[in-house]
């Protein structure tokens, strides 16, 4: 009832119909392609992420062994690193049981140098809430893989066909008290991001 | 929210004065935003293209705004998703009833969603026997207190770290005295963590509903809208009519000038997007008009569904930031909430268009680039000849057109004037005198212009 009710006022008020704008200029302007891990680096540190540039997966093996302490829960979806649970062996229906993982290592395909955000889909987390719910979260890609801006990154996307995704660009934070930047609010108090030469 | 009240904003804006530190500490806050936002938008020299190129696509929204949101219905249908209509506030909170009556709800979690608090759902569902957790750490606090939230970006920004740690150590069980931001985070993290493991329903708002791929973006910092989705089996989101965007490219404009122009951050940490359901779970849409559709109509103050709520506007305002968000008794305050409140209800909110210096900088900061301090003096003119503006001022008014339209009165009003100030000063310099309230009466001079220049002319002529 009310859907058609809603549509014939929306229809009869809405004003004569305007043109998209050109959005190539815009695209054109800001694809500039030098120095992208050097800019995404910056970025993202800024924003709280810890960056590292590695040679290969034994050496992101050897930083995650330094950082967490043996036997803690890690859930990764790598095939590379196959210590841990395999996130494509976990099944959504258990997210809850994820409320003690410690670290969640996913892979992707795309990331943001003008924001240091990283695409993720629900195909790269396994579960939609690994990359929220675990305490830290790790994301690995290849440095060929950044591009400058947003507009670039929805480019890249295209029409896609995803359950879900998000751009995540750094660990969970919140300045909602005085102002005061806190890491850790409700998701992950840590976003590694591992940067494959 | 259960503050109801028909004090008008010069009211509610005395009492929040009458703590002046505190006043000029939330005015101190919200510029330093307000400074970190001009920081991030000069980084970017497309900056003013890119508000350009938002404002047109806003505008081409508006006028295809039935198509898109028919398409977006269809995509969105096809992709899982169960779309629902509600003509206002009322039919938007029984929909949400109906869907956890239907499961057996009773506990629900939300993140932020100002279209709710537009439609008073929390106080409804509470009546319905339904209990609401706020998990934004901002709305929270200020939900334990029993307020609205005061920003639309910084919910509880008119609060003192030390207010919380007492709000904390009332609800929460942190220790006494506790103020450490880090401290009270960690508890209210462990607090909701508890809470989203917990919860079957969730409800979160929508910041961008693509109409070519029936998906909806959630922008979040905390990641509290996505824990809540994700472990919910039903995620309820509800969006006003205007949230609409034609494609998924346009993402990529309204993602980048959304943040850097609420917070100064380059993007939010979390931009989800909902496209459909997880296996066994459901997603549903309340798309919701509640007076919108009207604005669209109003063909000077439809630019304000332009509006993406990113809160520069409010920052940047010298009378936001030196009154405070409750002070426009409505749930969007600043700028843009004074023009949108009184398309709702012109009566009540015929205060709020006049809570302004016109200085126009909500429009400069604007990244849809919507007219707001246009908006607000067209509102005035509207308010005024439909015979909502306050009596004491309508009055004032028409006793400065009468005397300033009669030479004779103009010349008896400022001799008057001048007498008064230098006799009986007590008569202007005391509390019925709303401008002597934050400033001293200045010196009348012993004549009028025109007297003096009259007695110059003589002199010179003998």
């Amino acid at each position: 009832m009310s859907r058609e009710k809603i549509l014939a006022a929306v229809k009869f008020n809405q004003p004569a119909a305007m043109p998209l704008p050109d959005m190539e200029v815009l695209n054109k302007l800001t694809d500039v392609r030098t120095d992208l891990v050097s800019k995404y680096k910056a970025i993202a540190t800024a924003g709280g992420s810890f960056v590292y540039e590695v040679s290969g997966f034994d050496e992101i093996k050897t930083i995650i062994n330094n950082e967490f302490k043996a036997g803690v829960k890690i859930i990764s979806a790598l095939n590379e690193l196959s210590d841990y649970i395999y996130a494509e062996t976990v099944k959504h229906e258990d997210g809850h049981t994820f409320a003690d993982v410690e670290l969640t290592v996913l892979r992707t395909q795309l990331g943001v140098a003008e924001n240091g955000a990283l695409w993720l889909t629900e195909k790269d987390m396994g579960s939609r809430v690994l990359p929220f719910i675990a305490q830290h979260l790790a994301v690995v890609i290849s440095k060929d893989d950044f591009v400058p801006t947003m507009a670039q990154a929805y480019q890249t996307i295209g029409d896609a066909d995803y359950g879900y995704g998000s751009f995540i660009s750094g660990p969970s934070k919140t300045a909602d008290i005085e102002q005061s930047l806190v890491i850790g609010a409700h998701g992950p108090r840590s976003l590694s991001v591992f940067i494959l030469s | 929210m259960s503050t109801a009240t028909t004090k008008d904003h010069p009211h509610l804006a005395a009492e929040f004065n009458r703590d002046e530190p505190r006043v000029n500490w939330h005015d101190e806050t919200l510029w330093w935003v307000r400074a970190k936002r001009d920081i991030a938008a000069h980084k970017l020299p497309e900056w003013e293209l890119l508000r350009e190129t938002a404002s047109q696509i806003k505008f081409n929204v508006l006028s295809n705004l039935s198509t898109y949101l028919e398409q977006f219905e269809a995509n969105a249908t096809k992709n899982g998703i169960i779309v629902h209509w509600a003509a206002d506030a009322t039919e938007h909170n029984q929909i949400v009833h109906g869907l956890l009556e239907q499961k057996g709800i009773t506990k629900m979690v939300k993140s932020k969603s100002m279209l709710t608090e537009e439609c008073h759902l929390n106080e409804y569902l509470k009546e319905q026997g339904i209990d609401v957790i706020d998990s934004d750490l901002g709305e929270r606090i200020v939900q334990l207190a029993n307020e609205p939230p005061s920003h639309i970006v910084l919910p509880c920004i008119h609060k003192k770290k030390e207010e919380i740690g007492d709000i904390f150590h009332e609800h929460l069980g942190s220790a006494k005295g506790e103020s450490d931001p880090k401290i009270l985070t960690e508890t209210a993290r462990q607090h909701l963590r508890e809470v989203f493991l917990t919860r079957r329903a969730a409800l979160t708002g929508v910041n961008f509903a693509v109409a070519e791929t029936g998906e909806f973006v959630i922008c979040t910092n905390e990641g509290n809208a996505d824990m809540g989705a994700h472990l919910a089996e039903i995620h309820i989101a509800s969006m006003g009519i205007e949230k609409l965007i034609p494609e998924r490219k346009h993402l990529g404009v309204f993602l980048r000038l959304l943040t850097r122009s609420a917070t100064g951050q380059p993007i939010t940490t979390y931009s989800s997007h909902f496209s459909k359901p997880q296996e066994g779970t459901e997603i549903h849409i309340v798309i919701v008009d509640n007076g919108r559709s009207i604005q669209l109509g109003r063909e000077e103050f439809r630019n304000s569904l332009k509006c993406i709520r990113c809160g520069a506007c409010m920052n940047t305002c010298p009378v936001y930031r030196k009154s405070g968000g409750h002070s426009y008794h409505t749930a969007v305050a600043g700028p843009i909430g004074s023009i949108l409140a009184p398309n709702l209800d012109m009566k009540k909110y015929a205060d709020l268009p006049f809570a302004s210096t016109l200085c126009g900088s909500c429009s400069n900061v604007c990244p849809v680039k919507i007219d707001i301090h246009d908006q607000l003096y067209k509102w005035r003119q509207v308010i005024v000849k439909e015979g909502y503006s306050p009596k004491a001022k309508t009055m004032a008014m028409k006793a400065m057109a009468l005397t300033l339209a009669s030479p004779t009165l103009y010349r008896m009003g400022g001799k008057t004037g001048r007498l008064v100030f230098k006799y009986v000063p007590f008569a202007v310099n005391n509390k019925l005198n709303p401008w002597y309230n934050q400033r001293e009466m200045p010196k009348a001079p012993d004549e009028s212009f025109g007297e003096w220049y009259a007695k110059r002319k003589g002199a010179k002529n003998s």
